[in-house]
C-alpha cells in the first residue's frame, strides 16, 4: 500500500476511535438532565466517564496533529474553511472539559447547574457539529484552485451535513445509553437500558436515511458494503438493547459508530476534501500529502507507540471496569 | 485592524493565557509526584497530606492548561492556514509525535491518578503520577521542537514548484541546538514557578501558624527549588543568549537596543530616554555584560541593529527586518528582573525562617506571598521576547508573518474569535482564581483512615469521585 494510503487509513482509524471513545463521553453529557435525578444521579453519570474522558479526546488531538503531519493542506483547508463552526466547538470543548473538573469544588447548587449546564451543552453542540462537518467533507464543499475554502458558514448548513449532524448526535445519544447501562448498577441501569431502546429507532432512522443518501449520491462498492454492514450492527445494537445484553448492545453501538466512520472514509477515497466549484481543485491523498520521507517518519512513531497507548488505555478501563452505583459516590468534599 | 493583526493578537492572547497554566503543570507535577514518594518511602501522613493539598490546586490548573492547548492546536490551521501549507511537512511532526507520545501519557495517567488512590497498589499509584509528569516534559519538548525549528530551521529543503519547506531529516529537527538549549530553560523556569508557587502558598498558612507540620517544610521546599531552579535558568539563558545570537544576531540587538555595532558592548539594566532606546538621558549599565553573553568574552563584538539591517536587506531584498524594539528591550529586561526577583524572595524567605524561625514583620510575608506571580510575568516575557524579536519573521530567513495569515478568513471572522476567546478567557480566569485561592487558603486536608480496609468490600464509597 501506498504511504498516502495507510495515513488515509490511520487517520480514519483515528476519527473512528474519537468516535467510539467520546462518542459516549458526550452521549453521558447530554443524558445528564434525561438520566440524572438528583444531585447523587448526576454524580454517578459523571464519575462513570471521570478517569477516561480526557484521554479520549485526545484521540481528536492525535487526528487533527496527524492530519497536520501528513497532509498539511488538508488541515489548512479544513481548519481555515470550517472556521466557526470549529470556533464552536472549540469553546464547547472548553467549557465542558472545565465542568467535569470544577463542577463539584464548589458546593452550592448554582455552581453546579451552571456547570451541569456547560457539561449538557458542551457535549450536544460538538455531539451535532462533527457530523455537520463530516457530511459536508463528504459531500464537497467549494474549494478554488488554490485550495482556498471559498464558501461561506451558510454553505455548510445544507440538509445532507445537518441529517449528518442529528446522525452522529442520535449515536452517540445511543451510545452513551448503553454505556451507562452497562457502567452502572441499580435504578439508574435500568432507566438508561430503557432509554437506550426507544434512542434506537430515532438513530436507526437518521443514520439510515444518511447512509442511504451518501450511498445514492456517491454509489461507491464498499461504501455500500459497509453502510449495510453499520445498519446492521446498529439494528443489533437495539435489540441487544431491548433483551438487556448490555456488553452485546455497547459493542454493537460501537461497532456502528467505527463502520459509519469507515463508510464514509471509503466513500471519500481518494479524495479527502472534495471541491463543488467547476473550476476547483480536490484536495486528494495526493496533491494533500506530506513527502515520502515525512510519511516514512511518522508511519514508524505510529507502528512503534499506537500499541503501547492502546496497551495502557485499555488497562485504564479495565482498572475502572466495576460498575458503578450511587452508593459508591461519597458525600462532597469541600 | 486587518486579519493579520488580529491573528497576531488572538495568537499572543491565547498562547500567553496557555503558558500560564504550563509551566505550573509541568513544575507542580514533579513536585506532587516527590511529595507522593515521600509518603510511599516513609509513611508519614504528612507527606500524605502534602500531596493531596498540592495535588488538588495542581489539578485545578491542569484542567485550564488542557482547555486552553487544545485552541492552540486547532489555531495553527485556523488563522495560520498559508503558515501550515508552507510549514506542515516539517512543523506537523512534532506536533503529532507529541499529541501520540506525551498527551496520551498525560492525561490517561492521570486519570488513573486522580481515580485511583483505592483502586492501584501503593506502588503502582505511584508510578502513575511519574508517568504524567514525564508525559508533560515530553510534551514540552516536542512542542519546543517544532518553536525551535521556526527561530532556527535545520534538516529541511525548500520546494519551489509547491511552495513549501520540506523535511529531509528528522534527527536534526529533534535535536536541533536551538531546542536543546530552549528546553532546559523553559523546563527549569517551570520548576522555579511552581516552586515559588509553593512558597507563596505555604507562607500564606505558615504566617497564619496554620497547619504548620505541612506548610513549614512546604515553604522551604518552595524556596529552595526557586533557587535551584533559579540557578538553572540563569545558567541555560546564558546559554541560550549565545546560541540565538549566533542564529538570530537581530534578536540579541533588539533585545539591547543596541544600534551601533559595539566591541566591548555593554548591558543596560535600565534605561531612561525614548522607548526603542534611541536616545537615552540616563542608564545603568554593566560594561562588558553584553559582549559576554553574546559571546562569551568580555570584549566580544556585538553587531547593531543598524549594521544588521543592511546585511538582511542584501540577503533576503527590501524590507524592515527589526522588530519592535520597544518591546524586545522591556520584555528581555523584565524576564531576567522577575525571575531575580523570585530568587531574591526565596533567599530571604529562607533566611528569615531559618532554624524554626518565623519573623513577625509584615513585608517578608508579603514579598513571599507575591511571589507566585513574578515567575509568571517572567515566562510571559520571556516568549514574548523570543517571538517578537522573531518578527517580521515566522519561520526565521524563510517565511513571512505577513504571509503566515489565511487567505480565506476575512477578518471580521478572526475578530470573532479574538472577542470570544478574550472573554472566555477572562471569565474563565475569574473562576480559576476563585477556585485556587479557596483550596489554597482552606489548607491540607485531615487524613481519614477508611474504616475497613478490605478491598473486597464491594459497597465502599470511592475514595475519590468528581
Ligand atoms: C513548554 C511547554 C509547552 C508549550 C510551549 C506549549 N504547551 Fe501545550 N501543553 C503543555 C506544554 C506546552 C503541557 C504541560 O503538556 C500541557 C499544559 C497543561 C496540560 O494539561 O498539558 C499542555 C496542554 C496542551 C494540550 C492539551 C493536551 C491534553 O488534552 O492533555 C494541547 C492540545 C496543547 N497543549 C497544544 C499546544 C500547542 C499547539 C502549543 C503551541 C502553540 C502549545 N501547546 C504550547
Ligand atoms: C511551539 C510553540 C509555539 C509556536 C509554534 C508559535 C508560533 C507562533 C506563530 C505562528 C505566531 C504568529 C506569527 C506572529 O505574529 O508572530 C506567533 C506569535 C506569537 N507567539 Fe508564538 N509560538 C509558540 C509558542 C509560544 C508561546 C508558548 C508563547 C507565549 C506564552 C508565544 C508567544 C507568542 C506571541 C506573544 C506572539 C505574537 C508576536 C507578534 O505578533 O508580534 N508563542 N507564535
Ligand atoms: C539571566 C537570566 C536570563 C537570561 C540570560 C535569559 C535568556 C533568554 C533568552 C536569550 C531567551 C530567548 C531565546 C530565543 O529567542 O532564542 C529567553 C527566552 C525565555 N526565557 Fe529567559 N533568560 C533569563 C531568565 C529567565 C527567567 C527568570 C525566566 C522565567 C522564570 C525565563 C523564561 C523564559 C522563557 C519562558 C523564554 C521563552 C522560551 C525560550 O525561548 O526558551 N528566563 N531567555
Amino acid at each position: 500500500m501506498e504511504l498516502t494510503t495507510v495515513w488515509f487509513v490511520l487517520i480514519a482509524v483515528l476519527w473512528a476511535g474519537y468516535f467510539l471513545l467520546e462518542g459516549f463521553d458526550f452521549g453521558v453529557g447530554m443524558l445528564l438532565p434525561v438520566l440524572g435525578r438528583g444531585e447523587r444521579e448526576r454524580r454517578l453519570l459523571i464519575n462513570t466517564i471521570g478517569p477516561v474522558w480526557d484521554g479520549n479526546e485526545v484521540w481528536l488531538l492525535v487526528a487533527g496533529g496527524a492530519t497536520f503531519a501528513a497532509f498539511p493542506e488538508w488541515y489548512a483547508t479544513l481548519f481555515s474553511g470550517f472556521y466557526l463552526p470549529l470556533l464552536i466547538i472549540l469553546v464547547a470543548l472548553i467549557v465542558r472539559g472545565l465542568a467535569f473538573e470544577y463542577r463539584g469544588k464548589v458546593d452550592s447548587p448554582q455552581w453546579r447547574r451552571r456547570w451541569d449546564l456547560a457539561i449538557i451543552v458542551g457535549s450536544y453542540v460538538p455531539a451535532l457539529l462533527w457530523g455537520v462537518a463530516f457530511g459536508n467533507i463528504v459531500r464537497g464543499v467549494p474549494i478554488n484552485a488554490d485550495h482556498e475554502y471559498v464558501g461561506g458558514f451558510f454553505n455548510l448548513l445544507n440538509p445532507y451535513a445537518l441529517l449528518g449532524g442529528l446522525t452522529t448526535l442520535s449515536l452517540f445519544l445511543l451510545h452513551g445509553a448503553v454505556f451507562l447501562a452497562l457502567k452502572t448498577d441499580g435504578d439508574v441501569r435500568v432507566r438508561a437500558g430503557r432509554l437506550a431502546y426507544r434512542l434506537g429507532f430515532p438513530a436507526v432512522a437518521l443514520a439510515g436515511g444518511f447512509l442511504l443518501w451518501t450511498q445514492l449520491t456517491h454509489d461507491d462498492a464498499w461504501g455500500w458494503a459497509l453502510s449495510g454492514a453499520a445498519a446492521l450492527a446498529l439494528v443489533a445494537g437495539v435489540v441487544a438493547a431491548r433483551a438487556r445484553r448490555e456488553g452485546w448492545a455497547f459493542l454493537a453501538a460501537g461497532a456502528t459508530l467505527v463502520i459509519a466512520v469507515a463508510a464514509l472514509f471509503v466513500t471519500l477515497f481518494p479524495d479527502v476534501m472534495p471541491t463543488t466549484l467547476a473550476g476547483g481543485d480536490s484536495l486528494t491523498v495526493t496533491n494533500a500529502a506530506s513527502t515520502p520521507y515525512t510519511l516514512k517518519v511518522m508511519t514508524g512513531v505510529a507502528v512503534c507507540f499506537t500499541p503501547i497507548v492502546l496497551l495502557y488505555q485499555s488497562w485504564t478501563y479495565w482498572v475502572f471496569r466495576k460498575r458503578l452505583r450511587v452508593e459508591h459516590i461519597p458525600v462532597p468534599h469541600p | 485592524m486587518d486579519a493579520l493583526d488580529l491573528a497576531r493578537w488572538q495568537f499572543a492572547v491565547t498562547t500567553v493565557y496557555h503558558f500560564i497554566f504550563v509551566p505550573i503543570t509541568i513544575g507542580l507535577s514533579a513536585l506532587v509526584a516527590g511529595l507522593q514518594t515521600a509518603w510511599v518511602r516513609t509513611g508519614r501522613p504528612e507527606y500524605l497530606r502534602a500531596t493531596k493539598f498540592w495535588g488538588k490546586l495542581f489539578l485545578i490548573n491542569f484542567a485550564m492548561g488542557v482547555v486552553t492547548g487544545i485552541v492552540q492546536e486547532f489555531q495553527f490551521g485556523m488563522n495560520w492556514s498559508a503558515y501550515s501549507r508552507f510549514v506542515g511537512d516539517i512543523f506537523g511532526a512534532p506536533l503529532a509525535i507529541e499529541g501520540l507520545l506525551a498527551f496520551f501519557l498525560e492525561s490517561t495517567f492521570l486519570g488513573l491518578w486522580i481515580f485511583g488512590w483505592d483502586r492501584l497498589p501503593k506502588k503502582v499509584h505511584l508510578a502513575t503520577i511519574w508517568l504524567a509528569s514525564i508525559g508533560t516534559m515530553l510534551s514540552a519538548y516536542f512542542i519546543l521542537a517544532a518553536n525551535s525549528w521556526m527561530q532556527h530551521p535545520v534538516g529541511y529543503t525548500v520546494n519551489a514548484e509547491r511552495g513549501r519547506a520540506e523535511l529531509t531529516d528528522i534527527v536534526a529537527v529533534l535535536t536541533n541546538s536551538t531546542a536543546l538549549v530552549t528546553f532546559p530553560h523553559t523546563i527549569t523556569a517551570c520548576f522555579l514557578t511552581a516552586g515559588a508557587l509553593m512558597l507563596a502558598v505555604a507562607a500564606w498558612h505558615v504566617r497564619r501558624d496554620h497547619q504548620p507540620e505541612v506548610f513549614r517544610p512546604a515553604l522551604r521546599l518552595g524556596a529552595w527549588v526557586v533557587l535551584v531552579a533559579g540557578v538553572g535558568v540563569l545558567v541555560t539563558g546564558d546559554l541560550q543568549a549565545r546560541v540565538m545570537t549566533e542564529q538570530q544576531p537581530m534578536k540579541m540587538a533588539a533585545a539591547e537596543a543596541l544600534y551601533e555595532t559595539s566591541q566591548p558592548a555593554s548591558f543596560s539594566v535600565f534605561t531612561v530616554g525614548s522607548l526603542d532606546g534611541r536616545s537615552e538621558l540616563a542608564s545603568v549599565r554593566i560594561p562588558s555584560l553584553l559582549s559576554f553573553m553574546a559571546t562569551g568574552s568580555l570584549d566580544g563584538s556585538v553587531e547593531g541593529i543598524n549594521d544588521l539591517q543592511a546585511a538582511y536587506v542584501e540577503r533576503y531584498g527590501e524590507g524592515d527586518y527589526v522588530p519592535y524594539v520597544p518591546v524586545t528591550y522591556w520584555s528581555f529586561r523584565l524576564m531576567i528582573g522577575f525571575g531575580a526577583l523570585a530568587m531574591a524572595v526565596a533567599a530571604l524567605a529562607l533566611w528569615a525562617t531559618r532554624r524554626g524561625r518565623r519573623p513577625a514583620g509584615r513585608w517578608l510575608w508579603i514579598a513571599a506571598v507575591s511571589a507566585v506571580a513574578m515567575p509568571l510575568l517572567a515566562n510571559s516575557f520571556g516568549w514574548i521576547f523570543t517571538e517578537v524579536g522573531r518578527q517580521p519573521w515566522t519561520v526565521f530567513g524563510l517565511f513571512k508573518t505577513s504571509e503566515s495569515v489565511s487567505p480565506s478568513v476575512s477578518a471580521s471572522h478572526v475578530a470573532t474569535s479574538l472577542i470570544v476567546f478574550t472573554l472566555l478567557y477572562g471569565g474563565l480566569a475569574v473562576v480559576e482564581l476563585m477556585l485556587m485561592l479557596r483550596y489554597a487558603r482552606a489548607g491540607a486536608p485531615e487524613i481519614v483512615v477508611p474504616e475497613s480496609d478490605d478491598a473486597s468490600d464491594e459497597d465502599r464509597p470511592l475514595a475519590f469521585a468528581y
